[in-house]
């Protein structure tokens, strides 16, 4: 039992950061809920570079074989940074496409792909080469999306698809929703964690009463709370990516979004006004955090499945 | 990063479930907060210590099976697992043990911890005071030299279970003209029925007489009774409170079996649909409080201290153990309400978790100065 990164998985994660650090991924941001996505897709191509989308590939398709663990770690950092785009939805396209050259196109970053799983919509339909449809049937691919409609996130943005051929009628649809929950959760957390960096640097140079604000004690302690939240979340996201099982995926997924929902909340409580303003980036990571909560299993749908495992911890 | 268990921690926890299954009450004992449950205890705490389990990290000579961190975490997760009894002998095996393994002399280890181990010698902690609470520091209870010793006097209170308690350990005022109030202080043993102790007990929300306040006239303690340097009782008394809170003072495995019985009543009787939620949330959070542990012991082994992390904890298991009782008393119905039922128990006992071992208001303020690096305001 050894529930701690290696160096390797540190200087993975230290690179990504540092990579992500330097593209102004708010401006990116931005420019993509405006539908322009060429910054978007030059950060992506940046993303496939250092090998975010191999890590869910086999290696005959030009990946690395699925590699969970690191692949929490890059979406926990994709979440800090609020890289916009169907993150989620390229991995779990990954998995699900049965055709090498697409899954390849996928790893290289030429192509990006979507998935309307369980839900009328799509993420990024409009931005994205490839979009995927999954019926009881199987797996087919989309003959064009529906108008754009505008998530709570301005970041995302939805469409409908309607199916067309169908491209294998036996995905591996249970290994994709795992993926895209861990991902997904992982992503959450990212969010979570800048929101928390964010306002604690914020409430320690605002200053009212002659006083930073952070050091009234009701401020600190829902920082405290939130601090809380998400270090509970971190090792969960980490053990369901060890052990990929269906209920450590789900607690992380609950877990991971309902603290970042938290955080949210407290961040923008705690900015005051400002934190209510669309031009303040720290609005990109509020309204992330809303949407994360529900996509790829809500809440609700990820405690059922908790309670119908029986005991698989021990 | 795994989460796999070699074959010889695999056969370490087979082990413990087999003597478990062989050896642990079939009826619960009485509540070891009452005069009969803590001879009950007593008896149980001496059973486990006779075939070494009752305190298996600790070296052998003293009772344990050097069995280390990862051991014992699986050792607590079958105790439990198993509906095992609890631990009558706990404050003393995680406050002042690991303090004499730090701090104490050889002689002292010798003489305190195998009677510990064996429940024959059972510690109540004396830190809190009428007017030291979270300003644990202000306390005034004093130590004046004499020869050969120390003579105590002042009040301590709040001492759980120190009614049927045999010792006590605590800190002393020994130089009132030290400059800062964390100075000065003198961390001594004392035993609660030498002359001059009046040891008054105190009902606990549920009536319960276990909890005590301490009168202390000039009680003598001798030298070999001084745990480290006279004056330096405040470093070495927190010295243990930061690993000890943030990794063995509430054991993952205590919740993972609540949380599984709380599951199966739930299975059991169901309830309205509300209670889904808090069923599920209660498994979440024992999975959670499970994998941050083997996170933190992870990062423990590889010589790492927890210091200030420790206050998450503190503030997690307080408030998850109250949600969890709360969903199994509302779960129960109009039977809920019954005192006399393990669920009740616990539930009281929950309450008090954001109190003790340091409030959770002074664990909030620990988190966010100490590792959000928030400034200090007033206290
Ligand atoms: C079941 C139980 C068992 C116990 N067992 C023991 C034992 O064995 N040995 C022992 O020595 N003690 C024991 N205690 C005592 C316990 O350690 C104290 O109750 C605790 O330190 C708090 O002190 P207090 O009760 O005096 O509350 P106070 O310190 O008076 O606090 C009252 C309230 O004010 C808040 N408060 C105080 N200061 C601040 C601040 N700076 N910022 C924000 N809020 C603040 C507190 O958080 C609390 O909510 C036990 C208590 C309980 C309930």
């Amino acid at each position: 039992m050894r529930l701690v990164l290696d160096d390797e998985q540190r200087a993975f994660t230290d690179s990504l950061e540092s990579m992500l650090t330097g593209a102004d991924t708010p401006s990116v941001v931005r420019e993509w809920s405006r539908g322009e996505h060429g910054s978007g897709r030059a950060l992506w191509s940046r993303l496939a570079a250092a090998g975010v989308f191999a890590l869910a590939a086999p290696e005959e398709y030009d990946g690395v074989g699925v590699r969970p663990v690191e692949l929490a770690l890059a979406f926990t950092a994709l979440g800090r940074h609020v890289v916009p785009g169907p993150l989620v939805e390229t991995i779990a396209a990954a998995v699900l496409l049965p055709t090498p050259d697409l899954v390849k196109r996928l790893v290289s970053g030429e192509t990006l792909a979507t998935v309307a799983y369980g839900g009328p919509y799509a993420l990024d339909g409009d931005a994205a080469d490839l979009c995927l449809v999954l019926t009881p049937d199987g797996l087919h691919a989309a003959t064009g999306h529906g108008p754009v409609r505008p998530s709570l996130d301005p970041a995302r943005r939805l469409t409908t698809l309607t199916p067309g051929a169908l491209l294998t009628s036996e995905p591996p649809l249970a290994k994709a929703l795992l993926l895209a929950r861990l991902t997904t959760a992982a992503q959450a957390l990212g969010v979570g964690l800048a929101l928390l960096d964010q306002t604690v640097r914020y409430v320690r140079q605002r200053t009212q009463f002659g006083v930073p604000v952070g050091s009234f004690q009701a401020v600190k302690h829902q920082l405290a709370a939130a601090k809380t939240a998400l270090e509970f979340a971190r090792p969960l996201v980490l053990a369901a990516a060890v052990t990929l099982d269906p209920a450590d995926v789900a607690a992380a997924k609950v877990t991971a979004g309902e603290a970042a929902y938290a955080t949210a909340r407290t961040a923008l409580q705690l900015h005051g006004a400002i934190g209510y303003t669309a031009e303040y980036d720290l609005s990109l990571w509020l309204t992330k955090a809303r949407t994360l909560r529900t996509a790829w299993g809500s809440p609700e749908e990820c405690r059922d499945t908790v309670l119908s495992a029986g005991d698989p911890h021990c | 990063m795994d989460l796999a268990f070699t074959p010889g921690e695999q056969a370490f926890r087979e082990e413990a479930r087999a003597w478990l299954a062989a050896h642990v009450p079939t009826a619960s004992l009485p509540s070891l907060e009452t005069a009969e449950g803590f001879a009950a205890h007593r008896a149980w705490e001496a059973e486990l210590a006779a075939d070494r389990w009752s305190v298996v990290d600790w070296p052998v000579a003293y009772g344990g099976r050097d069995a280390g961190l990862v051991r014992w975490l699986l050792f607590e997760e079958e105790y439990w697992a198993a509906g095992a009894p609890g631990r009558v002998g706990q404050n003393g095996i995680s406050l002042l043990a690991p303090t004499l393994f730090d701090h104490g002399t050889e002689e002292q280890r010798a003489r305190v911890l195998p009677p510990m181990a064996r429940g024959e010698v059972v510690w109540a902690q004396a830190w809190s005071e009428p007017e030291a609470g979270s300003d644990l520091a202000s306390l005034r209870s004093k130590a004046v030299r004499t020869d050969g010793g120390w003579l105590l006097s002042g009040q301590k209170t709040w001492s759980s279970r120190a009614a049927f308690a045999d010792r006590a350990f605590g800190l002393f005022r020994s130089d009132p003209d030290a400059a800062k109030p964390h100075q000065g202080l003198t961390y001594l043993m004392f035993d609660l029925r030498a002359p001059g102790v009046t040891v008054r007990p105190i009902a606990r929300l549920d009536g319960k007489p276990a909890f005590a306040e301490l009168f202390l006239d000039e009680v003598f303690v001798p030298d070999a009774d001084v745990i480290g340097e006279p004056g330096q009782g405040w470093r070495i008394a927190m010295a243990a409170t930061g690993n000890e809170r943030g990794l063995t003072l509430r054991s993952p495995g205590r919740y993972r079996a609540a949380a599984d019985r709380l599951h199966a009543l739930w299975r059991d009787r169901g309830g309205p649909d509300g209670m889904r939620t808090r069923v599920a949330d209660a498994l979440i959070g024992a999975r959670a409080y499970q994998v941050f542990t083997y996170a933190a012991a992870s990062r423990f082994l590889d010589g790492a201290s927890l210091g200030p992390e420790s206050s998450l904890n503190k503030v997690f298991w307080s408030e998850y153990d109250i949600a969890l009782t709360e969903t199994a008393l509302d779960l129960l119905g109009a039977e809920g309400e019954l005192a006399d039922t393990e669920w009740a128990e616990r539930y009281v006992f929950a309450l008090a978790g954001p109190i003790y071992a340091g409030t959770n208001e002074i664990q909030r303020d620990i988190i966010a100065e100490r590792l959000l690096g928030l400034p200090k305001g007033r206290r």
